[in-house]
């Protein structure tokens, strides 16, 4: 071991000649210069504002100037003696937002989705912050011991003295999360075998992995999704019949392993031949090659991959609505055929205010990812 | 070490003699082994399951109900399908409206893709925001709320047929779907489709030819003007031969309003219209992002050595850029379009009536037959996945040829 770091120290910059010249950033008189510096680009400019005119002025008519703010039934968002357009209805979703939330979970007993949520961004937090200490243990605390948790929080069974909540009062946001959760901690796992298998030496446990991926890659979620729900309990045993949202976890989360098995794969193969010869070299059996040599760099090169598989998978969980799942457009799709709501905005309402909500989330996590990619790309070119 | 007492047993010389369980070949077949037999049992035990719970429904395992007569109608299918034709037929009528919905979706995405992707190039700043902004609210939203939104609000909202707005080109828009002009079969539209087929023929042969010229060194065709004349000419040229004279050799009907309704020309449900909408919208995003980042992966250099020959912009792009960026988008932009597809199967969602919501819908609701129509729904997209990895492994050989 040299005690000489790996990489340079970073030396302040010299007074004077070598000094960096300031870095030039694109100033607002020049950003719009290049909206008019040439007449193709002028008409471009033209263009661009009058489609953003016809697009962003509705939707912010709709969403801000003619939406309703306040009111307690569906008289405040009905169209009234002024006549006017009528915008999104948002007292609506401030009434419902309980039931968008944990669907028709107990109110007394809201709290346990409240502490498994917390729980969750708690340990999410931890794995993904990437000067947090204990990384590795966070990853771990996430596949086992926090979905036990969660899932006694949630569903309370006998022995935790919990009042027990059926997964069929299980609705909205929560739902969402807790298939979501579900499909990437199962996901991560069964990702990783199905990368090593696929990258195996034996035959068989190559050929298996590469069944399973292709085969749940070639075929849409929604045909898993029927596979789970009208197939699968004709593949047990008569009289067992899993819950219906277990089934359609079970679906979730091996299509999502198979696209997680591509990403994963995609690392292994990146990773230069000399670390998987050097792992051997130092007399590694294949599991201790694997877990301390080869995944650890090869997972940490695809978080990118990795994060944008679990964007699809939360985005793809809205199919479930289709197999009956009370996930939060289920949830927003009944509340807007309810008597007590019915407007002409209802539904579209319902409809801003989950685009909203999936917005938020995926852009989040699709920031982080492009974060992590320039985090890789910089550590790598260190090197 | 004292003698007589071998640490280790060598073998008549072969080098040391390991337990059988630590050679790594007997224990990879071991290994295997148990992967196959826990595979093959879980089959036979899912197998078995099958058998006793059909047998407990009184459902019959088989394909035979395919040839039986369905007593449901389809409205708005490629394919025509009335109440007594077969299950089997009607399949093929949904299998027919996803491949045409998709189709069209993958030319609107395509051509929506290369524009936002190019406009997010835009040294323009405001061109290219508002297309980064396109592309990241339509990629950070679900396709199924699209869907919804298409058709449950935009559709929704749109006037009745009495009120139709009128779009450029004849087409009417209403709530019950979008109507455009279409041809009445007649011998001129006949060789106009005779036409097509031979002036495309005739295109694959000139770039052929072309490729084997530039080969061999000499001066390629210019097939960019000489390809859209042929396309046009010769279909036009093969109705006025047959017709005598080009006008009323090509009869069309338009879409008007007929009392309530519109009549004439062509209808598009408005199903289908929200689907390819949705579907084209959504998949142009990713398409964007593929084009961007394969333009910009070509490296600088390539253009100012195109500018050192002396090229102008538009050969250095033609010639130069989007060669060499085409390499990096076609593989990706297939799997775009599988992507598309599969995703047409969300046509359930909205009611048009494709492979999965005819399949899972009516076929199996009216038949029991799960097990069979959701195998058969399931190998039809395997199929058109396996081959598309077959076209994209031949067209990544063949670029892979290219290079020296």
């Amino acid at each position: 071991m040299t005690t000489t770091p790996s990489t340079p120290v970073k030396q302040p910059p010299a007074h004077g000649a070598l000094a960096r010249p300031p870095r030039q950033a694109p100033g607002l008189i020049q950003g719009l210069r290049s909206l008019v510096a040439t007449p193709l680009n002028a008409l471009l400019t033209v263009l661009a504002l009058a489609i953003a005119w016809f697009l962003l002025r509705p939707a912010i008519e709709f969403l801000f100037i003619d939406a309703v703010w306040s009111g307690h039934d569906r008289a405040a968002c009905l169209a009234g003696e002024a006549g006017g357009e009528i915008g999104a209805c948002w007292p609506y979703i401030a009434r419902r937002l309980g039931y968008f939330i944990y669907g028709q979970y107990p109110e007394a007993q809201r709290w346990r989705p409240n502490a498994a949520m917390a729980l969750c961004a708690l340990n999410i937090g931890w794995a993904l912050w990437p000067r947090a200490p204990f990384r590795g243990a966070a990853l771990f605390s996430f596949v086992l011991p926090f979905p036990v948790i969660a899932w006694i929080l949630l569903y309370g069974p006998g022995f935790s003295g919990l009042v027990a909540v059926p997964t069929n009062l299980w609705g909205g946001v929560l739902v969402t999360m807790v298939i979501s959760i579900v499909g990437i901690v199962v996901s991560l796992p069964l990702g990783v075998l199905l990368a090593l298998g696929r990258r195996s030496q034996m035959p068989v446990v190559r050929a298996a992995s590469t069944v399973f991926i292709e085969v749940m890659r070639g075929v849409p979620l929604l045909a898993v999704l029927f596979m789970a729900n009208r197939m699968l309990p004709l593949f047990l045993p008569p009289g067992v019949l899993p819950d219906p949202l277990v089934r359609v976890m079970v679906g979730v989360s091996l299509f999502a392993a198979a696209g997680m098995a591509e990403v994963i794969r995609g690392g292994l193969q990146a990773l230069p031949k000399g670390q998987y010869e050097a792992a051997a070299a130092l007399g590694l059996g294949y599991w201790q090659m694997m877990f301390t040599v080869i995944l650890p760099q090869a997972l940490t090169l695809v978080i990118p991959g990795i994060v944008n598989t679990f964007i699809s998978l939360f985005k793809d969980t809205t199919l479930v609505t289709v197999v009956g799942i009370f996930d939060l457009l289920t949830t927003i799709d009944v509340s807007s055929r309810d008597p007590a709501w019915a407007t002409p905005v209802t539904a579209s309402t319902g409809y801003a205010f989950a685009a909203i909500f999936y917005f938020i989330c995926c852009y989040a996590m699709s920031r982080y990812s492009a974060a992590m990619e320039r985090r890789l790309a910089a550590a790598g070119s260190r090197s | 070490m004292k003698a007589g007492k071998p640490v280790r047993t060598y073998g008549q010389g072969r080098g040391p003699v390991i337990a059988w369980w630590g050679n790594p070949a007997a224990r990879a077949l071991i290994w295997q082994a148990l992967l196959a037999i826990a595979v093959i049992s879980l089959f036979v035990w899912a197998g078995r399951n099958v058998v006793t719970n059909l047998r407990a429904s009184h459902i019959t395992w088989g394909f035979g109900f395919l040839a039986e007569p369905a007593s449901f109608d389809i409205t708005g299918s490629l394919i025509p399908f009335r109440a007594g034709d077969s299950y089997g037929r009607a399949l093929m009528a949904g299998f027919g409206n996803t491949l045409t919905a998709s189709l069209t979706a993958i030319v609107i995405a395509t051509a929506l893709g290369f524009v936002v992707g190019v406009a997010r190039l835009s040294n323009n700043a405001l061109v290219a925001r508002s297309a980064s902004a396109y592309v990241e609210v339509l990629r950070n939203t679900p396709l199924l709320l699209q869907l919804l939104v298409w058709y449950n609000v935009v559709l929704k909202a749109l006037p009745g047929p009495r009120q139709s707005i009128a779009l450029p080109g004849g087409l009417l828009l209403n709530n019950r779907g979008l109507y455009g002009p279409w041809p009445v079969e007649s011998p001129g539209w006949n060789a106009v489709g005779a036409g097509l087929l031979t002036a495309l023929g005739l295109c694959i042969g000139l770039a052929a030819w072309s490729a084997r010229r530039r080969r061999e060194g000499k001066a390629a065709l210019t097939l960019w003007a000489i390809a859209p004349a042929v396309l046009i000419c010769l279909p036009l040229a093969a109705a006025w031969l047959t017709a005598g004279s080009l006008v009323g050799a090509l009869p069309v009907t338009w879409p008007e309003l007929r009392g309530f309704n519109v009549g004439g020309g062509v209808t598009l449900l408005p199903e289908f219209v929200a689907l390819v909408l949705g579907l084209s919208l959504y998949t142009s995003a990713f398409i964007a992002e593929i084009v961007r980042s394969g333009v910009q992966a070509v490296p600088k250099g390539q253009r100012e050595a195109g500018r050192a020959l002396g090229l102008g912009e538009g050969p250095i792009l033609r010639l130069i850029v989007i060669p060499q960026a085409l390499r990096l988008i076609i593989p990706p932009l297939t799997g775009q379009y599988l992507n598309l597809t599969k995703n047409s199967s969300l046509a359930v969602a909205i009611g048009y009536p494709d492979l999965v919501s005819i399949g899972a819908g009516p076929v199996l609701q009216n038949t029991g037959q799960a097990l069979e129509v959701i195998s058969l729904i399931m190998l039809i997209y395997l199929g058109l996945s396996l081959l598309t990895a077959l076209l994209m492994n031949w067209w990544n050989a063949r670029m892979a040829l290219a290079e020296r």
